[in-house]
């Protein structure tokens, strides 16, 4: 197994020594190749991409090509794209057929890129294995016996594999970062407020945000240039002068002091993920990095929080699913209030009802200042506790996840188990703060770990200057899976 | 140091660990009713089965979220989005094109541009 990185594709392109549709078909086998064992794209549409492939090359010939022009890539099926299918992994969306494009779809488009498909994902992003998907579970190349993360797993598993140089993903609690470290590549979820959540299937909307997932910390930059922007359809996008990620990527590290908080090194973390993640920081030290500890006294809240916050955020959202525009509708009904209730049982899978349960307990009359307003008092805590950090660092290093890809079915069906598998990402959505995680190196069972970097708000190009400068001294993301995808 | 294990290292979440203390103030227990309400309000049709398995598992889930309790908030403000923003205005100024068409494909019942629902008004 091999795969190219975006920027020498991009290479070649510029070159002349490929074509656009003669890349876009390589994937296009790639998948239909490995898509039945791995299940990672919900649809292809091989006609449509070739098209646009065709399109972009027209494009070069013209002279009007961009950077990205011609580069393809899958999509998070989270993200609407008109005429696509768009699911979000729900049955209650499995005849929408979107009829139009979201912000980050619209951008990569104008930008030439080529649209490879829809990836699996868990059902409306609730999920951290992609084990909740209406289309079934995806597996790790890894190991196919293994989950990928979630709940950009498709995404993860795509890339992983070879099956998309780069792929969209969505980060509401760790669904970028999570997948990306399980799968050993690189994802990157920006500063709330960066990249607009227009045409975003909402899930906790004070939360969600999207980014960009690849083999590289520079191929992160070259896509994340191409989805940020401000956008006046999404109301709390930021408008903020424009910044080449791209910009810093070479600049040395010496001086860079890298925050290691105590609370990371807690009960439940994997030994060989500890060890992984302690080799690249010392790693970092010969780059000329210091260390300084730095503590999140209140990181232990940001589970029980997020699990407050979020499913009421989505229980709002989530009341859109009536059975009337658009979506599932149930067969069968003697009224209007039973079409909802039986369109929206039958449409939604069980860990979505779960949390719709919970938001809406949360919200009720009577447990509203006690779950709610409490929640979002300590969400304050938990970003202050990053503030305070940042006084003192410039990063924030830790793992992504406390253990490598756990098998299938292995914490299904104990929801509580999975939601404290999110421990370490949870807070950086609380505090709206960037984050990321990159390959560290692999388990005894030849799994990939993740390595954290967390960043001050609007620091994403030093945060992929830091992840690049470890790449150049080191291989854990040239590798690629070989066993699973074959077995 | 009960919150720490054998080296010393912040245990954070081993569930249940409930830091109880002067703050701490238990809610009362998930009851059946309370499940079947909350599936009412969500508009989720529920049976008996699954509104009992739903008990088992949110009772759980609120277990963990009771961690909450333990920690005083008296003089913090709510954080309600990650950067503490005012919301911006638009300009008032009709933006939407007709897309009524496209829109309506996707619908699952619709006549003369009108999305169709069972009769709501004898």
């Amino acid at each position: 197994m091999t795969y190219q990185t975006l920027q020498s594709l991009a290479q070649n392109l510029a070159k002349g020594t490929c074509s656009s549709v003669e890349i876009t078909q390589d994937y296009l086998n790639k998948i239909n190749e490995l898509n039945l064992s791995l299940n990672c794209f919900i649809s292809v549409d091989p006609a449509r991409s070739l098209a646009q492939a065709a399109q972009a090359d027209q494009r070069r010939a013209r002279g009007e090509a961009g950077p990205l022009t011609g580069i393809p890539l899958a999509h998070k099926d989270i993200f609407c794209a008109k005429d696509w299918l768009t699911t979000c992994g729900s049955k209650m969306l499995s005849n929408f057929v979107s009829p139009y494009d979201a912000h980050v779809v619209e951008s990569l488009n104008a930008a030439g890129m080529v649209t490879l498909g829809k990836t699996n994902m868990d059902e409306f992003a609730m999920g951290s294995s992609n084990e909740t998907s209406f289309f079934g579970v995806v597996h790790n190349p890894w190991d196919l016996n293994r989950v990928p993360g979630g709940s950009s797993g498709g995404s993860a598993a795509a890339v992983a594999a070879g099956l998309a140089p780069v792929a969209t993903g969505t980060d509401t609690g760790g669904s970028i970062r999570q997948p990306a470290a399980l799968t050993g590549i690189c994802g990157l979820k920006p500063t709330y407020g960066t990249v607009s959540r227009y045409g975003m299937i909402a899930f906790a909307s004070s939360l969600d945000q999207a980014g960009p997932m690849a083999h590289t910390a520079a191929d992160l930059a070259l896509l994340l240039n191409a989805m940020v922007g401000f956008d006046g359809r999404d109301s709390t996008s930021l408008e903020r002068p424009y910044t080449d990620y791209t910009g810093q990527l070479t600049q040395p590290l010496k001086g860079l002091r890298i925050g290691l908080p105590k609370e990371f090194l807690a009960a439940g973390l994997a030994p060989e993920v500890e060890q992984a993640v302690a080799a690249a920081i010392a790693q970092y030290q010969q780059l000329g990095a210091t260390i300084v500890d730095v503590t999140l006294p209140n990181m232990g809240l940001s589970v029980p929080v997020y699990y407050v916050l979020a499913p009421a955020e989505a229980s709002s959202n989530l009341s859109r699913y009536d059975g009337v525009r658009y979506g599932h509708r149930a067969a069968e009904y003697v009224d209007l209030m039973d079409m909802y209730k039986r369109s929206r049982a039958e449409g939604f899978g069980a860990e979505v009802k779960r949390r719709i349960l919970i938001g809406t307990y949360v919200l009720s009359h009577g447990y509203y200042d006690a779950y709610y307003i409490r929640a979002q008092k300590l969400r304050r805590l938990i970003a202050q506790d990053f503030v305070a950090a940042f006084a003192l660092c410039d990063v924030i290093m830790g793992p992504t996840s406390p253990t490598t890809a756990f098998k299938l079915g292995e914490k299904s069906a104990d929801p509580l188990q999975m939601y404290l598998s999110d421990i370490y990402t949870i807070g950086v959505n609380l505090a709206g703060l960037p984050g990321m995680s990159i390959p560290c190196g692999f388990d005894g069972q030849g799994l990939p770990v993740g390595l954290q970097i967390i960043g001050n708000y609007f620091d994403e190009a030093r945060m992929l200057n830091v992840a690049h400068q470890l790449q150049q001294v080191s291989d854990w993301h040239l590798r690629a899976p070989t066993a699973g995808v074959r077995s | 140091m009960p919150n720490c294990d054998v080296k010393g290292r912040a245990l954070m979440i081993p569930y249940p660990v409930l830091v109880f203390n002067g703050f701490c103030r238990s809610i009362m227990a998930l009851t059946l009713d309370d499940v079947r309400r909350a599936a009412h309000l969500a508009r989720i049709a529920v049976s008996d089965t699954e509104a009992s398995a739903a008990l088992a598992q949110l009772t759980q889930v609120f277990g963990m979220i009771e961690q909450m309790q333990a920690v005083d908030v008296s003089n913090i403000a709510p954080m309600s989005h990650a950067q503490d923003l005012v919301l911006r205005l638009r300009q008032d100024v009709v933006t939407e094109t007709d897309q009524r068409q496209a829109n309506q494909a996707v619908a699952p019942e619709v006549e003369h541009g009108l999305y169709l629902v069972p009769k709501v008004i004898e």
